[in-house]
């Protein structure tokens, strides 16, 4: 693998000359780098779209009756704004913009396992997101099911549900193809040394999210593909009228939907991990019980769908387990809590921006699992169901959870990725309103929701007026701290100070190699004989 | 491998492309599990209108059908043992045996379905729904799974022309392919769902 031993003065990653110049250097590359920041570019437009819809949508229920868009367009803002943050947004998130960029140079190797099938899922992700959206400017107008399609709505509504659900499967396969090509690297790739136990931990995420992929992604692929013949061939799979169950939909649905939280937390957890300890500069506390809570949750993830449907009509006995099992699923996230809070002890902590991010989102998501576990007992989920309750829970684990750790894993790496530094100044800045934002946002609908406030309306009577003033507001800061945060990484990324090879002192592999990274990351491939997280 | 794109790192590792063909394998018996979980729903559901539906099907087309599949899984298995052995002539002739068979496979298909069609069971269909609910899901059933398995054979022919294309030029040979083998893995695939399918909807009464 090694045939260059030598060459020690490479152009890095973003300057090196292909076979193609201009824009098809970058779309036609194979290098995972560059298809890493192919994902980020996307995701960070697509992210802006989604932003706006949602803030468009606490405007309209800034107060009650129609404000700035009525009942239609409202329902069709809240199925996109779902579509695009869940399809789009937080399922690829880290593991296709960290996991490409940082994975093979995590485990000491110069690719993944299959480069031009890891292309291959970009523009398979490019081609499922045009066609989910095309769904917005032709046929009978913007979808409006919500991101779940639910059956019987989904195949009777007129709108034009089609290309949505045909973007989302298409989405689902270059999940799975992202997902399979990381499992393979992971196998196959790591350098001489690194044992399953000397891995670091995002690459230890990233197994696991790859195994959620492989195995939840196709059960929602062809449960999509049903929706499909539903509505073109009218073959009654979920129809009540010609015989079927639309709570079968909902089973079949949430097999894959629930899963695929934890492939949007998991990554999360994973860059966390990386996080704390290079700030901490200390050893992780209890590497192998988070790597043993991490997979876990990607196991008993598999079996808690039913929580999603404790109103939809199941059996009693169905009813208990799936409550219990949620509860157990609460506890492998405890336990990281623990490891990262015990890291943390006595530690003498270098305070920068990626750090602020990672016990932000300790809080966030702390606030996240309890509100889960509300829900996931079965007479308060009742009671919540379908409130703002849920809202408030889901962005909390989602885009608190999610969303933190991304910006967090997005100012770690930033040296690294573009060789330069970001405004430290202007960072905490956009960290601090993003955080008071998102607060403001979120927390109202928690009492929102248990004061009876239910989702997916445009309007609402006057008793929630008050809360949702609040919520409209922590909006706008919200928007603004996301603007900060945007705009300070982009111009940094352009004409930031130049970053030294490792600027926060961390030791995992890809501090080894030079910021940006050459073509293929390492002069000579390492041989590890040391933990990842060894500070000693 | 051709390069691509200036990215002079594509290494070859057989066994990974292994590893990644039979990952890809499970998502697909995944992606028909779903619709076997369906499929037994329903048939606890309607246990009689599912007898009585699975009469309307043709076992002799089936059986032939699910032989031709079998002879072709042989074929290709064949087929990667030739090029073991170094003998490009016969893998191409094996594979050209197994295509022969996909395209068999199909043109029954064709015909038992224009059969069912012609006779007015097709979703959506009148005498299906004078027929109720479960020969309704039956026929549902049957044309969504088996028409997902004849997708699946199109793209196995597809592939299979590919490989042999490649064979010919000589781009897959015999220190190098774990194409033709990944290719053998797919078919296998398709021919184990089958076996399924056959008694699900034909046999079991």
């Amino acid at each position: 693998m090694s045939e260059n031993p030598t060459r020690s003065i490479e152009p890095s990653y973003l300057k090196y000359k292909g076979r193609y110049g201009g824009i098809f250097a970058w779309i036609f590359s194979t290098d995972h780098k560059r298809i890493g920041l192919l994902y980020l570019w996307s995701i960070m437009t697509f992210f802006i779209v989604g932003a706006i819809l949602g803030l468009l949508m606490k405007m309209e229920l800034i107060s009650p009756g129609k404000n700035i868009m009525g009942p239609q367009t409202y329902n069709g803002f809240f199925t996109l704004h779902g579509i695009i943050m869940i399809f789009l947004i937080v399922i690829p998130g880290l593991p296709a913009v960290f996991g490409n960029f940082f994975l093979p140079i995590m485990i000491g190797a110069k690719d993944v396992a299959f480069p031009r099938l890891n292309l291959t899922s970009w523009w398979l992700y490019m081609f499922g997101a045009l066609v989910v959206l095309t769904s917005q400017f032709t046929g009978g107008g913007p979808p409006d099911t919500g991101w779940t399609f639910y059956a019987p709505y989904s195949f009777q509504t007129p709108t034009n549900m089609l290309p949505a659900v045909t973007g989302a499967f298409i989405l689902g396969f270059s999940s799975i193809l992202t997902g399979l090509n990381f499992i393979v690297t992971i196998h196959r790739m790591r350098a001489p040394g690194m044992g399953w136990f000397k891995m670091p931990l995002f690459p230890w995420s990233l197994y696991a999210t790859g195994w959620i992929q492989l195995i939840a992604t196709p059960i929602v692929g062809v449960t999509l593909l049903m929706i499909i013949a539903e509505r073109t061939l009218n073959i009654g799979f979920f129809d009540p009228s010609l015989g079927g169950d639309p709570i079968l939909y909902q089973h079949l649905f949430w097999i894959y939907s629930h899963p695929a939280v934890y492939i949007m937390i998991l990554p999360a957890m994973g860059a966390i991990s990386e996080i704390i300890p290079t700030f901490a500069r200390k050893t992780i506390f209890g590497y192998k019980a988070i790597i043993a809570s991490t997979v876990a949750i990607a196991f008993v993830g598999y079996f808690v769908w039913g929580h999603h449907m404790f109103t939809s009509g199941m059996s009693g006995v169905a009813l208990y387990t799936f409550s219990i099992l949620t509860f157990l699923v609460a506890i492998p996230s405890a336990i990281k809590v623990f490891n990262w809070v015990s890291t943390m002890h006595k530690a003498s902590i270098n305070l920068q921006t990626p750090f602020y991010w990672a016990v932000s989102f300790i809080f966030v998501f702390m606030i996240g699992g309890f509100s889960g576990l509300v829900l996931g007992a079965l007479a308060t989920n009742v009671h919540l169901h379908d409130t703002h309750f849920v809202v408030a829970h889901f962005h909390f684990i989602v885009f608190g959870g999610t969303g933190f750790a991304f910006l967090g894993a997005m100012h770690y790496w930033f040296p690294k990725v573009f060789g330069r530094k970001y405004d430290a100044g202007w960072a905490n800045i956009g960290w601090l309103t993003f955080f008071i934002g998102f607060i403001t946002l979120y927390g109202p609908m928690f009492y929102l929701g248990i004061a009876g406030m239910p989702r997916r309306y445009y309007d609402y009577v006057e008793v929630f007026h008050g809360g949702n003033i609040i919520s409209s507001f922590g909006s706008i800061i919200l928007i603004a701290g996301i603007a900060i945060v945007i705009t300070n990484l982009v111009k940094s990324a352009i004409s930031g100070e130049k970053a030294d090879q490792n600027p926060w002192g961390g030791i995992t592999l890809e501090w080894k190699v030079p910021s940006p990274p050459p073509l293929e990351n390492f002069d000579e491939i390492p041989h590890v004989t040391r933990g990842p997280y060894d500070y000693s | 491998m051709e390069q691509t794109s200036g990215n002079p790192h594509i290494h070859r590792d057989d066994e990974a492309s292994k590893i990644g063909m039979w990952l890809f394998i499970f998502t697909e018996m995944l992606l028909f599990g779903g619709l076997f979980i369906v499929y037994s729903i329903y048939r606890y559901l309607h246990p009689v209108a599912f007898e009585l539906a699975a009469d309307e099907l043709d076992v002799l087309v089936g059986t032939a059908n699910t032989v031709i599949l079998l002879v072709s899984s042989m074929t290709i298995a064949m087929s990667v043992t030739a090029m073991q052995k170094g003998n490009k002539k016969l893998t191409l002739a094996l594979l050209g045996a197994t295509l022969f068979l996909a395209l068999a496979f199909l043109v029954n298909k064709y015909f038992e379905w224009g059969s069912k069609i012609s006779y007015g069971l097709y979703p959506g269909s009148e005498r299906l729904h004078e027929f109720g609910h479960g020969d309704t899901l039956f026929f549902g059933l049957y044309y969504f799974m088996t028409g997902l398995h004849a997708l699946h054979i199109i793209i196995g022919v597809v592939i299979i022309s590919a490989v042999m294309y490649r064979v010919h030029k000589e781009m897959v040979h015999p220190t190098k392919y774990a194409l033709l083998e990944n290719t053998g893995l797919y078919w296998h695939l398709v021919d184990l769902i089958w076996i399924f399918l056959f008694p699900l909807f034909y046999l079991v009464t």
